[in-house]
């Protein structure tokens, strides 16, 4: 009978999801049990004694607090929308243009971002925004951030883009839209699901840099949270594990609360809308 | 109507006159160091904001000026710090007062981006009261090829802590008694450490810094410690040129060779595991650590009671002892016992505008009265000599017994990498992976790179 | 679309990538060529040293020292070949596949939570990995003594693995979600036909669907590769340590450019390092497309 294996393929199946979920999951347990244990250590281990003192204690380091809940929202808030936004508009103005090479183009420009993201660059970044005036500002940080992270944002929201077919903008430019409104009406709604996955991609991407703000920002006040982390350090340069596991969980919740906002609003996927004919 | 806006007007001008004049007037200080409120030295920044700036402001004001002075904090890493101080000095920005450590003086020198005090100031610095209570080997600490760069907060010596309750209990000190223990050479040492090691198994007799996992700390606490006990320093000040070989060297490795590999006296994988420094401050507070070459700073900071390693029995439980030279007259200078001292401070930024003023709150900061006050909040071995360490009379004695025999680190541009190749030559050793002769020899080779052949001094 | 309007949305983009990555590319670029450094005597005194910096890496004498460039490139190669291209690839795929066209909570939970993995911070995720990886009291050496396999000393004896393994549950989910859609615009046509012909499961994959999703496959390795070979938050976990047996060429970088302020050299390396993505990047294409001319 097909029954008895169907049971087995299905127990299997149950088994190996587990695993996975436990694959993805054991490792962030430390961030959830270390905060709460007045005496924190690297074990998991149930808190004891449980303690809401290390939040207490974090929220008193004001340049750690506003670093984390004003200066990265702001940077990476500000990273998302750029991005979001020209990628989107440069990935759809390439594809209908049909530029020749465009794709080898986006690469290229991919693998210059690289480049221009890592250490190496600091130098130049550093005295360009200088020139720029722009040096110890939140939109200086927020610029270079954008620049860094919009060919891949490009090349993300190509597939986005290609495989959405053309014979609704062309219905649409036929019924006498404007290419703004043929653009804001039919091409927006169907390329939100990407443009959202952008968002919170480029999103992470800020949040999470350390390098663009420790160049570019001096004063306290603007400083972003991976920085700020740092001032949980002792002296000699060790972690206060107690301060620093809260502060970590601090940080990872807004990060987890976008994810799951767009996951429950739009689905967060790939190309999901419409099922085209393949490409 | 018109009358009342006419009124205003004139009333509006006023303000802006009297703004302006007062804004033209107003002198504005910038302040910058690694700490942070309620972080990391958060003690440096309670004593600037609370006692330095407001007192000096008032210092000011009596003699006409109107200056506000502003601490801007930096909570990164020390080394994220060094790199934004290249950045703005290399712009011609910055804060005005830059807390700066001592070794990175000679390379920013280099790059011409700081310079002496009296070339920024003029002459007129040396009026300073506070030069006399400054000894030239205070001096020397932000200090390079004979010009001062700024004033030290403090500097440090070097001791090996050990646990007296360890050693009462395996009999090398008669419980009660209050003896004290002090090897006079590196055999007296390690035969402590093998007794410990008979005696009481589960616990590490000896751990001294290697490794580059500690970074300057193993150059400082372990490599000098041990190097100058045989007679040698780093660097010969008189020819101006490094040891890249010398059998200093190899009886420096050899010694710890047989301290983590020969006899197993200290435990190696400690020294090489990330956060390695920590991991010793636990173990020394938890008992499994006998004996630890450290800096005071492990006393009047970590193992303070309160602090996250503190101990609340430490003035009990911890004592302290000379480095001893490898044997009697053998050491640097021909000294019994060896020591090392860094020491962080403040320097004045080139680029600011407002040199006098900036001098005169340094000048402040570095007064008997203010220095008293970092004493009260933070007791350590301050730059002047008027300057007692209070309320910590273990402190005051290993000052007094060590300033005398301390040296230096070479202030030069090449210190930095050089340093780091002495950690990488020791990690090699105790990790197994090179005898000394081989380390030696790759330390010579990178040292030919860094400095070129002709700085070497070699001595097979 | 009119050409206007095509230009005028182009233009952002164009401003952004023209100013903020091209010109500080071309500058890192011509600094490569130079011995220029932050602080030191080069600072003020830079000077053109041709291809030194490049030679220098590939010093074949030398360059396989622990704490050299070869044996930062070396890692990096067994890095990325065991974490993006034999893990989060294949791993991926094989999640997508398995929960494809199953909705659920099951397929909601372990979505959520590879994603998760992908998006948490890099200072948070790696303050966690490295309680997870601890020898006394880690969290993964305590399942592997319950399980009867003893523990492991991560650090020490298998730095590598330890970064492999943390890249993979790192980045699977970008994999995932990626061949989750590519197999999600496969019309259900396709899927039937295969069905209806009997044949079996591996076969089905094999001629039906790899060669429908091989553009995405090309795409997500391109995009793995380099972001694996760039990737920096291992060091945040071992330093690349001990003795230099986890370095990654990204850390290697960083030594030179950051701690010592040799922007010159480090320059040299990440112009290397772009290069040597352009070449594999080449390769996959003409592998993947040699694949689907024989079908």
């Amino acid at each position: 009978m097909r029954s008895a294996r169907f049971v087995l393929v299905r127990l299997g199946f149950m088994l190996v999801t587990s695993l996975l979920g436990t694959f993805f999951l054991l490792p962030v347990l430390w961030l959830v049990t270390a905060p709460f244990n007045a005496q924190a250590t690297l074990r998991v281990e149930w808190p004891s004694p449980f303690t809401l003192q290390n939040f207490g204690e974090v929220f008193r380091n004001t340049f750690a607090i506003r670093a984390l809940f004003l200066n990265s929202i702001l940077q990476a808030g500000g990273t998302m929308l750029g991005t979001a936004v020209i990628a989107t508009l440069a990935a759809y103005a390439l594809s209908r243009l049909e530029i020749k090479g465009r794709n080898l183009f986006v690469y290229l420009l991919v693998l210059f971002s690289s480049v221009v993201t890592g250490t190496a660059a600091m130098v130049p970044i550093f005295l360009l925004l200088y020139y720029l005036r722009l040096i110890d500002t939140h939109l200086g940080v927020i610029l270079v951030l954008t620049g860094g992270l919009l060919p891949t944002g490009i090349f993300l929201m190509r597939d986005f883009v290609e495989s959405m077919p053309r014979s609704y903008e062309e219905s649409a430019l036929v019924s006498g839209a404007t290419a703004w409104q043929m653009f804001r009406d039919v091409v927006l709604p169907v390329l939100r699901p990407g443009m959202m996955v952008v968002a919170v991609w480029a999103f992470v991407n800020a949040w999470g840099n350390f390098l663009i703000p420790a160049i570019l920002i001096r004063s306290p006040e603007k400083m972003p949270a991976p920085v700020a982390i740092y001032s949980f350090y002792t002296e000699g340069g060790t972690p206060v594990l107690t301060l620093v596991s809260a502060y970590s969980l601090l940080y990872a919740l807004p990060v987890v609360i976008l994810y799951l906002f767009v996951n429950w609003r739009y689905g967060f996927r790939f190309f999901g809308g419409i099922k085209g004919g393949g490409k | 109507m018109r009358k009342c806006f006419k009124l205003l007007f004139v009333i509006g001008l006023s303000f802006a006159l009297l703004g302006i004049a007062t804004f033209a007037e107003s002198i504005k200080l910038t302040v910058t160091s690694r700490a942070v409120r309620g972080g990391v030295n958060t003690l440096l920044v309670q004593w600037l904001e609370d006692v330095v700036f407001p007192a000096f402001e008032n210092w000011m004001k009596e003699q006409g000026k109107d200056v506000v002075v502003e601490f801007i904090e930096f909570g990164g890493t020390d080394e994220a710090l060094k790199e934004q101080y290249a950045l703005d000095l290399k712009v011609g920005r910055g804060a005005d007062i830059l807390g700066f450590d001592g070794f990175w003086i000679p390379e920013f020198d280099a790059a011409g981006l700081v310079k002496p005090l009296d070339e920024i100031v003029g002459p007129s610095i040396w009026e300073w009261e506070g030069w006399k209570h400054i000894p030239p080997s205070m001096r020397e600490i932000l200090g390079y090829q004979g010009k001062v760069y700024g004033l030290p907060l403090g500097t440090d010596v070097r001791v090996i802590f050990y646990r007296r309750d360890i050693f009462e209990k395996a009999g090398i000190i008669p419980a009660g008694s209050g003896l004290r223990w002090q090897p006079r050479s590196w055999e007296e040492l390690l035969d402590t450490a093998r007794y410990l090691k008979e005696s009481l198994p589960g616990v590490i007799p000896l751990q001294i810094n290697a490794g580059t996992q500690m970074g300057e700390a193993t150059t400082m606490q372990g490599w000098f410690m041990v190097l100058l006990g045989t007679g040698i320093h780093m660097y010969d000040f008189y020819s101006g040129k490094w040891y890249a070989k010398h059998p200093g060297i190899l009886e420096a490795l050899n010694f710890y060779k047989t301290v983590y590999i020969d006899e197993k006296l200290g435990d190696a994988r400690t020294q090489l595991i990330p956060g390695a420094r920590a991991r010793t401050f636990e173990l020394f507070r938890d008992g499994k650590i006998a004996m630890l070459v450290e800096g005071d700073w492990f006393w009047r900071s970590v193992l303070a009671p309160g602090s996250e390693w503190g101990l609340p029995n430490r003035n009990e439980v911890v004592d302290w002892a000379m480095m001893p030279a490898e044997e009697p007259g053998a050491g640097y200078r021909g000294q019994n016992f060896v020591t090392i001292s860094g020491g962080t401070g403040f320097i004045l930024n080139p680029n600011t505008k407002h040199p006098a003023e900036a001098w005169a709150l340094m000048g402040f900061a570095f007064s008997r009265e203010m220095q008293l006050e970092f004493q009260k909040l933070q007791p350590r071995i301050r730059a002047r000599d008027d300057v007692p360490v209070i309320g910590d009379p273990v402190m005051s004695e290993m000052a007094k017994a060590l300033l005398r025999l301390t040296t230096v680190r070479p202030m030069l541009p090449g210190y930095p990498k050089i340093s780091y190749e002495a950690q990488l030559m020791t990690e090699r050793v105790v990790a197994g992976l090179m005898t000394p002769e081989e380390a030696m020899e790759a330390y010579a080779e990178a040292l030919k790179e860094i400095v070129g052949e002709e700085s070497l001094i070699i001595v097979e | 679309m009119p050409r206007a309007t095509g230009f005028f949305f182009l233009a952002p983009a164009f401003f952004f990538i023209g100013l903020f990555l091209l010109f500080p590319f071309i500058w890192v670029f011509i600094i490569s060529f130079t011995n220029v450094a932050l602080t030191g005597p080069t600072a003020l005194n830079p000077a053109f040293v041709g291809l030194e910096n490049y030679v220098r890496l590939f010093d074949f004498s030398r360059w396989m020292r622990s704490g050299e460039f070869g044996n930062a490139l070396r890692n990096t190669l067994y890095f990325v070949l065991g974490s993006a291209v034999l893990g989060q690839a294949p791993l991926g795929l094989a999640i997508a596949l398995a929960f494809h066209r199953r909705r659920g909570p099951l397929r909601e939970l372990v979505f959520s939570l590879a994603t998760m993995a992908w998006i948490l911070p890099d200072v948070a995720v790696a303050f966690a990995w490295i309680a997870f990886l601890d020898y006394d009291f880690g969290t993964l050496n305590t399942v592997l003594i319950n399980l009867g396999l003893g523990k492991i000393d991560w650090y020490f004896q298998h730095p590598l693995v330890a970064i492999t393994i943390f890249n993979v549950w790192r980045g699977t989910a970008f994999s995932m979600l990626l061949f989750s859609a590519a197999l999600g615009s496969i019309p259900p046509s396709f899927w039937e036909t295969a069905e209806v012909a009997g044949a079996s499961s591996w076969q089905r994959f094999k001629d039906v669907i790899l060669p429908l999703i091989l553009p995405h496959i090309l795409t997500d390795l391109i995009l793995i590769t380099l972001w694996t070979f760039n990737t920096f938050t291992p060091y945040l976990i071992t330093g690349g340590g001990p003795f230099f047996r986890s370095e990654t060429v990204s850390m290697y970088t960083y030594r030179v450019a950051f701690k010592f302020l040799e922007f010159g050299r480090g320059a040299a390396v990440a112009v290397v390092m772009m290069a040597i993505n352009f070449v594999l990047a080449t390769g996959y294409l003409l592998s993947l497309r040699r694949r689907r001319a024989y079908g």
